[in-house]
């Protein structure tokens, strides 16, 4: 009996410490974010999504040549970034010797781990200097080189996650490999992918080192995409330090909306996830 | 070596080609009353297979029928599943895998044949049912597509065409759209076997194709395995002793990566030849 109490008393300690600690990280959490809600609504308006910034001193403006900078450089880094994760990706999965692949996955998950800031010069250096300016491309390919590793890992991960009967019983209705891979493999792990793939675009939305001193930012629209552009991230980073109230207010804004679409991927990454075929696991 | 010699067994058990009148051979044991006489389908010699540095089958020969059912039978890990993979050469996708030996299918070493070209004439069903994730009618469509082999009539008739001799077209006819995995698994498995079909294999590999299933199920798949006797060759490796002495007409013994003993199904379960195939039918091991 006592043995039972002492076990019983065991668990809820167990319990409430576990029960502390999940609330002060839930707590951490909801706390930004109600701050981030909180300040971003009192500033946010129409205005920001339609108008561009204003000359300090003036009320109102916008950021509309941010939202739309961000949303360039994403669209182009995706361009570039998630085309070569994805083959990458497959020859990993489907096609790489031993020590290859090792090598790659490695090596991936180096990239993965190198600091923004550094992909950031190394974009300075390979693009920035050659042109001689601050451009959208360089940015969108600072950008690129930190969804490659996103891309390609996600991509073999899901498509060694295909069961092997699966591929079998294509294999064995006579189909080459190739057909296996584009009709069965990766149609199957296509959500997965998908999925994956989207999280790292977020992921890649909100990152500001690598855009620093590559598409630097720009008051105004950008004419092309070779010149210095806006981004959500780097104007958060350079209004917020900005003395001016009305900046900092910007700043509060610009963190929301980044929020609000960084959520929006998510959910949607989710509800591709679930909907849809699922592969059955035997 | 003493207790199972390799190279004295199948030959001689095995049922060779009889030409029509002449007297049956003393050493075929088949029931006085005539059979027709058949020819071989898949004639394997000295086949030896390697997964890496373990010898998975030593030395098989054996002559499958044309147009029979031939069960293999035998305990699990004894390489009669691996012995079925290498006809169709699905298992060189096994890493260091390797086979020695010919597997001649219609005279031809598979070896030299296009591999793809081989699984389109040699169809397999699997242990669990394994249907793609797409439709019922993309799942049943999908070999014709790869294969290239639309032909004469609609893919509509061909996919109907297979349904129904998978015994499955009434229960699907109206959700042939719907995802595969909406249906039972003893309907997956006949899905399977219909994905099978629609690209007309000469010879059909079943892996334990009711393993997974139950004893409904199961009865639906053997009777469908009666009804394709007449177009296919087919060769079923089962763990139920039951099951190869209701549907097959020949059986093979597997012990060990090695074919203890091939002969008449009737022979196989009531006398059989070799103390090691009597242990295992009896119950002894296995």
């Amino acid at each position: 009996m006592n043995r039972l109490r002492y076990r019983k008393f065991v668990n809820g300690v167990m319990l409430g410490l576990t029960g502390v600690f999940t609330m002060i990280t839930a707590s951490v959490l909801f706390l930004i974010l109600g701050y981030l809600v909180y300040n971003g609504s009192k500033s946010i308006d129409w205005n920001f999504f339609t108008k561009l910034p204003v000359p300090v001193g003036e009320t109102g403006g916008g950021m509309a040549n941010a939202i739309a900078g961000s949303a360039t450089m994403v669209g182009l880094a995706a361009l570039i970034g998630l085309p070569i994760g994805f083959f990458g990706g497959i020859y990993l999965a489907e096609f790489g010797g031993k020590s290859v692949t090792f090598a790659i996955r490695y090596t991936a998950d180096l990239l993965n781990g190198v600091p923004s800031i550094v992909i950031g010069i190394f974009a300075w250096t390979v693009v920035v200097v050659p042109m001689h300016r601050f451009s959208a491309l360089a940015g969108g390919f600072a950008l690129s080189l930190m969804l490659i590793p996103i891309a390609l890992r996600t991509t073999e991960q899901f498509l060694l996650n295909v069961p092997r009967p699966l591929r079998e019983a294509a294999l064995a209705l006579g189909a080459p490999k190739w057909k296996v891979i584009a009709n069965v493999v990766v149609p199957a792990a296509s959500k997965g992918i998908m999925t994956g793939m989207i999280l790292g675009i977020a992921r890649i939305a909100g990152e500001t080192a690598p855009l620093l001193f590559t598409a630097l930012g720009n008051q105004f629209w950008a004419r092309g995409l070779d010149e210095p552009t806006a981004s959500l991230p780097v104007v958060i980073f350079t209004h917020a330090v900005a003395p001016y109230e009305e900046w900092q207010r910007q700043a509060w804004a610009a963190g929301l909306v980044l929020l609000g679409l960084v959520l929006a991927t998510n959910i949607g990454a989710r509800w591709i996830l679930s909907r849809g075929i699922a592969v059955q696991k035997g | 070596m003493d207790t199972a010699p390799d190279t004295a067994v199948p030959r001689q058990t095995s049922p060779p080609p009889i030409p029509v009148d002449a007297p049956a051979p003393v050493s075929d044991r088949r029931p006085a009353a005539s059979q027709p006489p058949h020819k071989t389908k898949i004639d394997v010699r000295s086949l030896n297979f390697f997964y890496g540095s373990f010898q998975a089958l030593h030395d098989i020969n054996i002559e499958i029928p044309e147009k029979r059912i031939t069960a293999l039978i035998g305990p699990s890990g004894c390489g009669k599943s691996t012995f079925l993979r290498t006809l169709n050469r699905i298992n060189e996708m096994v890493r260091h895998a390797r086979a020695e030996g010919s597997v001649a299918l219609d005279g031809e070493n598979v070896a030299d044949l296009d591999v793809t070209n081989l699984r389109r004439r040699v169809g397999m069903v699997f242990q669990r049912p394994n249907p793609f994730p797409k439709s019922i009618f993309d799942n049943v469509a999908y070999g014709i597509r790869v294969n290239g082999l639309k032909g004469d009539g609609s893919l509509h008739d061909k996919v109907e065409h297979s349904l129904r001799r998978a015994a499955l077209w009434d229960e699907v006819k109206d959700k042939l759209h719907q995802s595969a995995y909406s249906l039972s698994g003893g309907q997956q498995q006949r899905l399977c076997i219909a994905r099978a079909l629609a690209i007309d294999p000469e010879v059909l590999l079943l892996d334990e194709p009711c393993s997974a299933l139950d004893p409904i199920a199961t009865a639906k798949i053997e009777d469908l395995m009666f009804s394709l006797k007449k177009e296919c060759t087919q060769v079923i490796v089962t763990h139920n002793m039951q099951q190869a002495a209701r549907v097959a007409e020949f059986t093979g013994f597997f012990l060990m990566g090695r074919l203890i003993e091939f002969d008449r199904t009737a022979a196989i379960f009531k006398r059989p030849s070799r103390k090691e195939t009597e242990d295992y039918i009896t119950g002894r091991f296995g």
